[in-house]
């Protein structure tokens, strides 16, 4: 198929000009679409490969498809009402991203979060991290040929998606983090349900590991795939996995400790070669590293307020209000006006499960945010999906692309 | 480690603009024509080494003038700490010139502000929108575009939404 036919359906040929070589105008090289509805793109992903023979010339992704403009749609509500909108902004993260727009909140008010809380947040997040490397290691896994951990995966987020209804009453969109720390205090359950993942999660992380190295096929199409060096990858903005892989030490959680992580012992594991192979072998041993630091968190999870009594931003208990004037006055204006920041611009970012996830808040003053913008990891991570790509195979782009763990919510937003 | 209050002002004179800290986060303001200097000097120096990009964001600031800002956040991964350049813009103003050069992850960003405030970059090698599609009308992050809403579209409406698009209006009504 030339381009010129290829274009007549989407009336985009002059935009594609000069993105792709002159051999696709006379159809030397040939143009294939893949997605926006393909099972390997991990949601409505859309590529174009300009293909010769088996060979990717250039690839350029397409995105937009799940764009829902949240940006747009905080500006019109308070900053409260708003966190419902970012746990649906990267879905496999939801508590990550609460977290990320609380922290940035936070900054701006200057509001101090209560011990217990920000360990909760803690173990709470990185349960997230493993819930979301879960799905991608049995997604990516099916992508190459490692069908069966597929179901193995999805019955162990399931005991993580009950821990998340049990403190926050949602599997999924939880919305737990307020600003000042929690919705409400840990249940009691609540220890023994985590203390459950402690003890069985370990031996099944080696079993799964067990699956993925010691499978042909999954080597064949992971080791030497996806190159990238670690200077393109600073350059070309990679967080997360995806730059640890390619041998930089370099995390958030570390490097800018937010939420309490300071208090916490952990490693942080970089790959040597930069492929598919070692990004996979990082996020292994992410897992590993999170259920360290959970154990650590429920060990020194202390008694106390889960949330902050700043009246200014936070509202009061159900308790008071039948008791307290003060109570109801701060009730109705937090609920109905809602809060008055001061005026100025923070940017605050987190390690979410696929790399550096920042929160962008300007404040006028008004209690909506003037603009929020967030800074999502896989949005910039799939940038560099052409740099990535060029020279493999066309079954290589599926492993390159399930490495770099997109989530099109959070790539769209 | 040197610290880019001083070092800036110092190296580019009448391009920078201001100096403001908020909660501890520095904000230097940069003259949109100086932007790629100043940023290859805080990438190429010893002492600042701010080598990371970690996003290029604006905000629509109607009714001031100048209207748009772009945010430029970077990051040094020696001395972890972070930067924040800050370009003012107007439209009517010369397009601001693009860092795709210094850095490949600045595409999509540029591409996404422009998709969503129509801030042109001089130099992107690729810029068209990015997130809305390619024959969409206006700039939606702007503070003058409405929330809005699409119709759904149900087979009895069909025809009365397709004469609301804009290929509707180019061709005539029919598509």
């Amino acid at each position: 198929m030339t381009l010129e036919k290829f274009a007549n359906w989407e009336g985009t040929v002059d935009e594609l000009k000069g993105l792709v070589s002159e051999r696709a105008l006379t159809g030397e090289t040939m143009m294939l679409n893949m997605g926006p509805q393909h099972p390997s793109t991990h949601g409505v992903l859309r590529v174009l490969l300009e293909l010769e023979g088996e060979e990717v010339v250039n690839c350029i992704p397409d995105i937009g498809y799940l764009h829902t403009g949240i940006e747009k749609n905080m500006e019109y509500k308070t900053y409260e009402k708003s966190i419902v909108m970012t746990d649906r902004m990267d879905y496999l993260n939801p508590m990550g991203n609460n977290l990320v727009y609380c922290l940035a909140m936070e900054k701006l008010f200057e509001l101090d979060v209560p011990p217990r809380a920000q360990i909760a947040r803690v173990i709470l997040t990185e349960l997230t991290r493993i819930n979301s490397h879960l799905v991608w290691l049995g997604i990516g896994g099916l992508d190459l040929g490692v069908t069966s951990t597929m179901t193995y995966c999805f019955r162990e987020r399931e005991i993580l998606l009950d821990i998340f209804e049990l403190v926050s009453g949602q599997r999924m969109m939880s919305t737990y983090f307020r600003p000042g720390g929690l919705w409400r205090d840990l249940p009691d359950e609540f220890e023994a349900a985590v203390r459950h993942v402690l003890d069985t999660f370990p031996a099944k992380f080696d079993d799964y590991e067990n699956i993925f190295v010691g499978h042909p096929v999954f080597i064949d199409r992971t080791q030497g795939i996806g190159f990238i060096s670690a200077e393109d990858a600073i350059a070309y903005g990679l967080t997360g996995p995806m730059l640890r892989a390619s041998g930089i030490n370099w995390d958030i959680r570390k490097a800018e400790p937010y939420s309490s992580y300071d208090q916490f012992e952990f490693d942080v594991p970089t790959g040597q070669h930069g492929d598919v192979y070692d990004r996979y072998m990082v996020r292994f041993e992410e897992m590993r590293q999170s259920l360290r630091i959970i154990e650590q968190g429920l060990n020194m999870l202390p008694d106390g307020p889960f949330r902050s009594d700043n009246r200014k931003y936070v509202p009061p208990p159900r308790s008071e209000l039948g008791r307290s004037m003060e109570a109801v006055i701060h009730h109705f204006k937090l609920w109905t006006e809602g809060f008055r920041p001061p005026k100025g611009e923070v940017y605050v970012s987190t390690e979410s499960p696929r790399g550096e996830l920042g929160c962008y808040l300007v404040s006028d003053g008004s209690p909506n945010p003037w603009r929020v913008h967030f800074r999502t990891p896989t949005f910039t991570n799939l940038s560099a999906l052409a740099k990535l790509s060029k020279g493999y195979m066309i079954a290589d782009v599926v492993a390159i692309i399930g490495s770099i763990d997109i989530v099109l919510g959070d790539v769209d937003r | 480690m040197k610290d880019p209050q001083l070092v800036l002002p110092e190296a580019f004179g009448d391009a920078i603009e201001g100096i403001e800290t908020f909660r501890g986060q520095l904000t230097i303001y940069v003259a949109a024509s100086h932007i790629v200097e100043v940023a290859r000097f805080c990438r190429d120096t010893d002492g600042l080494r701010y080598v990371f990009l970690s996003e290029v964001m604006a905000a629509d600031y109607y009714p001031s003038v100048p209207r748009f800002g772009i945010s430029y956040q970077l990051y040094s991964m020696l001395y972890n700490r972070r930067l924040r350049l800050k370009v003012m813009w107007s439209e009517g103003d010369p397009d601001v010139p693009s860092v795709t050069e210094l850095w490949p992850a600045a595409n999509w960003h540029e591409r996404e502000v422009y998709d969503m405030f129509g801030i042109p970059f001089d130099g992107h090698p690729d810029l068209r929108r990015l997130l809305m599609p390619p024959d969409w009308e206006g700039h939606p992050l702007r503070k003058d575009y409405p929330l809005g809403y699409e119709t759904v579209q149900f087979s009895f409406n069909v025809d009365e939404i397709n004469k609301h698009k804009p290929y509707a209006r180019k061709n005539g009504d029919e598509r």
